[in-house]
């Protein structure tokens, strides 16, 4: 009798190791993220207007249908990022994604406070490396760092109404993100 | 051995595929992760972003709350008809979108899967009615396409609901209730 409750009672505690295992383990070992789906036609540090999502086709899953959406999939090994969107009439976002698909910033037109979104993307070791003594201030210039070397940028412009959607497409078609000229 | 992996492992499906609620806030029907769009997030909502490949909603950008179930917990079925009524806390924009337990959208005839805040019609106090369903309804009408199984997703954009939120007056989310099935 003791014996099959002390079985039981180690089975059910290396259930729960194997649990937690699997539950943070799984990130690392998932293949349908969205770094994964769209590495196979995004190019790299470039940005690339998204399709519309429709019920046949949809680069990711819950994509809100609103808005209209560009990508760029960073790597920061080539030196920092510099990223730059207009904003729309509307309403313009621009988030940034780790590599295993966790949001780690985004910023709102009405937060950036300009007619364009501009924005540097580095990691923590090149930003020790940006001189402190440069005349640009931190004012008029958004430092980002990066907690992984890849990731995404996402830009994304809100379609009010059906007849704005060529307005919010161009908007992130203009959007850039490009490895800066050091 | 078969126990503890049976445990283990059975219980990671289960908390991925039906999503546990790890400080999550709890409004009705509506339910939301405010912290899952930060880079704070938990490990289920990490391991869930994963498998399904989303690309979750950056809290600076905005909150994202979904409901899979009407306000006396009955599972949203697409052949009945539902109502959603009332309003949303303060944003700058907000938009309902459907979308299929995969986070597609469901095909219907009239190509419309979401509205925006500002294409709701709405009444003279400035809450809104939406009528989701199966059958045409004059008004706001989010078809269902006859899908049996559906998830809502109300997403606040540029909004003061966060991870402090609770919920309360500041926070009024519209009712959803199931009427008449097909």
């Amino acid at each position: 009798m003791i014996r099959w409750l002390l079985l039981t009672f180690t089975g059910i505690v290396l259930g729960g190791i194997v649990h937690l295992a699997t539950v943070l383990y799984l990130p690392r070992t998932a293949t349908n993220d969205a770094y994964s789906r769209l590495a196979s036609n995004a190019p790299i540090n470039t940005m690339m207007a998204l399709p519309q999502p429709s019920p046949a086709a949809a680069v990711v899953p819950y994509m809100d249908p609103a808005f209209a959406s560009a990508v760029c999939r960073y790597d920061l090994s080539k030196g920092p990022i510099k990223l730059s969107a207009p904003v729309s009439q509307a309403y313009t976002s621009v988030s940034f994604y780790e590599r295993f698909g966790a949001a780690y910033y985004a910023i709102t037109d009405r937060a950036a406070g300009r007619r364009v979104i501009e924005l540097d993307l580095m990691t923590e070791k090149q930003r020790a490396l940006v001189p402190e003594d440069e005349d640009i201030t931190a004012a008029d210039r958004l430092i980002v760092e990066s907690p992984t070397l890849t990731g995404l940028i996402v830009v994304r412009a809100l379609i009010p109404e059906p007849s704005l959607l060529p307005m919010a497409q161009r908007a992130v078609a203009s959007a850039k993100c490009q490895v800066q000229q050091q | 051995m078969l126990l503890a992996a049976a445990i283990g492992l059975g219980s990671t499906w289960f908390a991925l595929s039906r999503g546990i609620t790890m400080g999550a806030l709890n409004i009705g029907a509506w339910s939301a992760r405010p912290k899952a769009g930060t880079s704070e997030i938990d490990p289920y909502s990490r391991a869930e972003v994963e498998r399904t490949g989303a690309l979750p909603l950056g809290l600076g950008d905005g909150v994202v709350f979904s409901a899979t179930t009407d306000d006396s917990g009955r599972t949203l079925d697409g052949r009945c008809d539902l109502t959603i009524a009332g309003t949303t806390p303060q944003a700058r924009f907000f938009t309902i979108t459907l979308y299929d337990p995969n986070g597609r959208l469901v095909p219907n005839t009239l190509n419309r899967s979401s509205f925006t805040s500002q294409e709701l019609i709405r009444n003279t106090d400035g809450s809104f009615r939406i009528s989701v369903g199966p059958r045409a309804r004059p008004g706001n009408w989010l078809p269902t396409g006859g899908a049996e199984r559906y998830v809502l997703m109300l997403r606040l954009y540029d909004t003061p609901v966060g991870i402090a939120t609770r919920a309360g007056r500041e926070t009024p989310m519209p009712t959803v209730t199931t009427g008449r099935c097909l």
